[in-house]
């Protein structure tokens, strides 16, 4: 068994005006998509989950806001999972719900 | 009273402590027989095993050579004066510091099991042998090499330091639970012994939350999942003894009680930042207190068993989930993430299987039942699978 981390990218989203019960919605999908893994015993541990505002450091000082308009992709959080080879791990990542907010999952070996 | 005795003059005596105890309630059976039993039984008992104690030390070297300079150190360091009294707080005490030591890393936890049986519960030997359904040598056995453990690891008889507590804690709260489950989800026909088992677990949790050191949040949550279990224990069991599943329970027949202070011990546990695995088996406990089948209690229930899974897997959580999952969401959803369990040599995971496949493919859903039924293990088991092929043809 090796560790493998699981990257989340999502287009950025303006959450401020959903509601509670599609913030509750979306909880839920994510809860349930990692309580499956974890049902494999192959769930390891949670990364930070990462609140969207923040700042972005470029060459030169240059400083800008989110949320990152200009970021096609950003970074939602990260989970470490557990699993025989790469192949198994992608495995593991199908019915993520990012994909389904046209997301991404990288998928990469904690090196050991 | 073993307890007492070992913290007294050093675990390193614990066989002579039971001898002792053993001898003093021979003596009571015989001498009550006589002359009736004494106005208070109690303090009769503490009495003889107190004279009994000092004078076997007394008669022997060891008292000498290696109790004495023993019980000068202790009382240098803990200032006490000649403190060997059965009173009531030094017995809560001594059974308390035993529950530590027993609970030390050096022992197995079968064996943990069997010496907090033996010496804080006063389990006999054939009791604990029926209880793991094994036989008295093996047990005996056991036992034995885990008191020469403890006499070689010079296990000492007094709390560990503030830090040690913290991470033997989490030890003793597993043995508790063990010796619950033990109880509740034991083979045995015994009645009568598997409810003194749970009944025992729950006396040593409720003795952990007498001191503030182990009165932890956690400790709280691990007594309300024991309260909220035991409260269905009348209801589990038939007249036959054979077992009854949660959906053809008597409600009438829940201990109410028992339920009430399981949510006093939930409310309790509810202090603090940590949320262990007993505070998320006991709130799942607590939804199965409530009958009604809706989707808003299995929505709770599939959320608090997809948390706890993430904190530790067990394969029995993981089709617990699953089944929460079916409830919740619908057969459609849950089967894909059945399957992927894998729990091939497990015969709830095929009744799982089956039950969910009963509104999709009937064929496969018998197909499924006959190899939970290939694989259970008592007969009681196999007919209720029967049962469930029988319902689909």
């Amino acid at each position: 068994m090796k560790d493998f981390v699981f990257i989340f990218r999502q287009p950025s989203y303006d959450y401020s005006n959903s509601s509670a019960e599609e913030i509750a919605a979306i909880n839920k999908k994510w809860n349930d998509w990692i309580g499956g893994i974890a049902a494999q015993g192959k769930f390891k541990s949670h990364g930070a989950r990462l609140e969207v505002p923040g700042k972005v450091l470029k060459p030169g000082g240059v400083v800008t806001d989110g949320p990152f308009v200009e970021i096609r992709e950003r970074l939602g959080g990260f989970i470490v999972v557990t699993a025989d080879s790469l192949d198994e791990a992608t495995t593991l990542a199908h019915g993520c719900p990012a994909l389904e907010a046209d997301g991404s999952v990288e998928i990469r070996p904690v090196f050991a | 009273m073993v307890a007492v005795i070992s913290k007294r003059f050093g675990l390193q005596h614990i066989e002579i402590a039971e001898d002792i105890v053993s001898e003093t309630f021979l003596l009571a059976t015989e001498n009550w027989k006589t002359k009736g039993v004494p106005a208070n039984p109690a303090a009769w008992l503490y009495t003889v095993a107190k004279q009994k104690t000092l004078s076997y030390f007394r008669r022997n070297k060891i008292f000498e050579d290696k109790v004495i300079p023993e019980i000068n150190r202790k009382q240098e360091q803990q200032d006490n004066t000649d403190e060997f009294s059965f009173s009531q707080q030094n017995i809560k005490d001594s059974q308390l510091q035993m529950l530590f030591a027993i609970c030390t890393p050096a022992i197995a936890s079968e064996a943990q099991i069997g010496l907090a049986l033996r010496i804080l519960c006063g389990f006999g030997i054939d009791e604990i042998a029926e209880a793991f359904l094994s036989n008295k040598e093996t047990i005996n056995k056991r036992l034995f090499r885990a008191k020469e453990k403890l006499r070689t690891e010079q296990i000492q008889l007094s709390f560990p330091a503030e830090n040690e507590i913290i991470k033997r804690l989490d030890n003793v709260l597993h043995i508790i639970y063990l010796l619950f489950s033990e109880g509740y989800y034991s083979k045995t026909q015994n009645q009568i012994l598997r409810k003194d088992l749970c009944i025992e677990a729950l006396r040593l949790g409720v003795m952990l939350t007498e001191y503030d050191r182990t009165n932890l949040p956690k400790t709280n949550a691990l007594i309300a999942l024991m309260c909220f279990h035991s409260s269905r224990f009348d209801a589990r069991q038939s007249g036959e003894g054979e077992l009854i599943l949660y959906e053809q329970q008597d409600e009438e027949l829940w201990n109410r009680e028992l339920i009430s202070q399981g949510i006093h011990f939930l409310n309790l546990s509810a202090a603090g930042e940590e949320l262990s695995t007993y505070h998320l088996e006991a709130r799942i406990a607590y939804c199965h207190c409530t009958k009604e089948d809706t989707t808003e209690k299995w929505e709770e229930i599939l959320q608090l068993y997809n948390q706890l899974l993430m904190i530790s897997y067990s394969p029995a959580a993981a089709l617990n989930r699953t089944f929460a999952l079916y409830k919740a969401n619908g057969a459609e959803p849950a089967l894909p993430e059945a399957e992927k369990l894998k729990l091939e040599d497990n015969h709830f995971y095929f009744v799982l299987l089956g039950e969910l496949y009963s509104d999709i493919d009937k064929s496969k859903a018998i197909a499924c039942f006959e190899r939970a039924k290939a694989l259970a293990k008592t007969p009681a088991e196999q007919q209720l699978i029967q049962l469930k092929i029988e319902r689909l043809h």
